[in-house]
């Protein structure tokens, strides 16, 4: 990452900080949270929130690397939220191939049974 | 690493145990051929251990040694007597599911995966623990992921139900997009403190902080689809009219009670110094959960869709207690929790019963049900006006204490919205009632008779909602905890 950031420095002459890192993970929370509400398949909703789950980790990451270099509460974070999502996605696809053997297809608009 | 810390956890480890316990009895217990022993042992053992263990973990708050507050793992768990009478108070809630769903899980399709519901409950419950007894943000999230992905598969528990898989998509797509806002608000209070500890916290924020603001929007949201407050109450209905209708009790009172808990002690542990915006915020979630509830519940013909309308605008009651972040509220709320968790499931389990009997769950179906079933008829109404708040039921009790502590928190205009509100709520409460006994019915639901498990359940609800209220020492006595924790 030093040396990385050295490379640039000389070569394009910019300097990378905390600041890249939140505007990459604003704009994939936003994306996450645009993708979430648009999609009409539910699979590609999930991949949606990952963005967004995705995009925390890169903030925590970020903030201790850069910020808090002196412990490692971040990066403990990511890897407790990274299980977590995993284990969430798990759980939804296992419902999704359940609605898809009932439908035979995944999209939002046909899960139409409980309405107002 | 001094393992004995793990001794501190009395109440997560003796609920590890009932959970072990459990796994090896269904390993060993059930199948596709059970014995009439092993049938009766599995219905009788889940109940039983968390009975002992309720038992055991309630001890502490009989007898207290020092002043009770645990604290391990440099501060990441933090447990307050006042904790563990939450704990107990759900304790008390999930024996009554498991005493509901008892003869739901005896039904020849459910035969195989009777002993998952157990443990996918009990997991359930100990995320609730672990997310009550937090004393540090990667605690919280952990455990209420651990409160929510089990949650899932309960909802989806009737596989080949088209309903129920769809009740369960809509409930972990909101669940993913909430824990997502919510680690990101996280995130930021990392960002901006650099510690997650909660009782470090404290000092670190700052009003002129938008970084911080936008955390503690991020974090009422993500929290605020926990409890289903009202912007974020969409998935509530749809889930609850889907969702096996134990599954829906539990939801409706356990997961809620946790966590407009734990929104009250992190408000006012961690979020101390913004409280003049969380207040405002709070204010109107509100007056909209409350008021949008009480709208939409009183045009619901099914009833566990109408139930969950109900809870929304009960969730709104609840978070009263919130404001202004004072001890009086703290005991309101959870004398609040204790007196609508014994009147809700009291409801539920009248509704589980006749879905359990006759297949159905329309309020019109319950028309003339006075005339067939005057008992339960009879028990439901109790119920549903200590719901309403109509004394000497409890449920006025719990009203009052509430809107006391909202007002001397310093905030009469939203106690005078949720007044006019509990006329609007009496409304609809009384549409059932009126169904049950003046309405006439060519085909009446038949008279049937409930299984003994259900009606010991409904035994102990009828005896909460008649005798919470009368008997004031209860209050008294979560007063004192409240004050002994307060602040901890």
């Amino acid at each position: 990452m030093d040396r990385l950031n050295d490379i640039l420095n000389i070569v394009l002459g910019i300097h990378v900080d905390i600041s890249w890192f939140l505007i990459l993970s604003a704009l994939m929370m936003f994306i996450g949270i645009y993708g979430f509400l648009t999609r009409r398949n539910t699979l590609a909703i999930l991949i949606s929130v990952e963005l967004m789950l995705n995009a925390a980790d890169i903030n925590f990451a970020a903030f201790n690397r850069l910020l808090f270099p002196n412990g490692q509460e971040g990066y403990i974070f990511t890897l407790f939220s990274i299980a977590i999502s995993a284990a969430e996605t798990a759980i939804a696809i296992a419902v999704m191939i359940n609605i898809y053997r009932n439908l035979k297809n995944n999209f939002v608009g046909n899960l139409d049974k409980l309405k107002w | 690493m001094d393992y004995s810390q793990f001794l501190n956890m009395h109440d997560e480890i003796s609920l590890i145990a009932v959970i072990v316990i459990l796994f090896l009895a269904d390993l060993f217990l059930c199948g596709e051929h059970k014995s009439e022993m092993a049938s009766k042992a599995m219905s009788l053992l889940p109940s039983g251990l968390l009975l002992l263990q309720t038992a055991y973990i309630a001890s502490a708050l009989i007898c207290p040694c020092g002043n009770g507050i645990v604290d391990a793992f440099g501060g990441m768990y933090h447990n307050t007597p006042m904790m563990t009478l939450v704990k107990v108070v759900l304790n008390i809630g999930t024996i009554i599911v498991f005493l509901m769903a008892n003869n739901w899980l005896k039904r020849p399709e459910n035969q195989v995966k009777e002993g998952e519901f157990y443990l996918l409950t009990l997991s359930t419950l100990l995320g609730m623990y672990y997310m009550m007894s937090s004393g540090h943000f990667l605690m919280f999230f952990i455990g209420l992921e651990l409160a929510s992905i089990p949650m899932t598969a309960l909802i989806a528990y009737t596989k080949n139900n088209q309903e129920s898989a769809e009740a369960a998509a809509k409930y972990i797509l909101t669940a993913l997009f909430s824990s997502g806002l919510l680690l990101y608000g996280i995130s930021l209070i990392y960002g901006t403190c650099g510690t997650m500890y909660f009782n470090e916290l404290a000092c670190k924020f700052d009003t002129n902080n938008t970084l911080q603001l936008v955390a503690l929007v991020l974090f009422i949201s993500g929290i605020g689809f926990k409890i289903s407050l009202v912007p974020f109450h969409l998935w509530t209905a749809d889930t609850y009219q889907g969702a096996p209708t134990t599954v829906t009790g539990y939801l409706s009172v356990i997961s809620k009670g946790a966590a407009a808990f734990v929104l009250f002690t992190i408000l006012f542990k961690v979020f101390q110094p913004m409280i003049e915006q969380w207040d405002i915020i709070m204010l109107w979630i509100i007056i909209f959960s409350i008021t949008i509830a009480n709208i939409f519940a009183v045009r619901q013909n099914n009833i566990k869709r109408f139930m969950a309308f109900s809870a929304i605008s009960q969730a709104g009651y609840l978070v009263l207690g919130v404001m202004g972040g004072t001890a009086q509220g703290m005991t309101s709320l959870v004398y609040y929790l204790f007196v609508y968790m014994v009147a809700n499931l009291g409801v539920f389990l009248i509704i589980n019963v006749t879905e359990q009997n006759s297949g159905k769950i329309n309020i019109s179906d319950y028309n003339g049900f006075y005339q067939t079933n005057p008992k339960l008829s009879f028990i439901m109404t109790l119920c549903l006006f200590s719901l309403a708040g109509i004394p000497p039921f409890a449920g006025f009790f719990s009203k009052f204490f509430i809107f006391m502590a909202a007002f001397n928190a310093g905030f009469p205009v939203l106690v005078f919205i949720a007044l006019v509100n509990t006329v609007i709520s009496l409304y609809y409460y009384l549409l059932i009632v009126k169904a049950m006994y003046i309405m006439k019915s060519n085909e009446p639901i038949a008279l049937f008779k409930s299984d003994s498990y259900s009606k010991i359940a409904i035994v102990i609800c009828t005896l909460g909602v008649v005798f919470g209220g009368i008997i004031s020492c209860i209050y008294g006595y979560i007063d004192i905890l409240s004050n002994l924790s307060y602040g901890m």
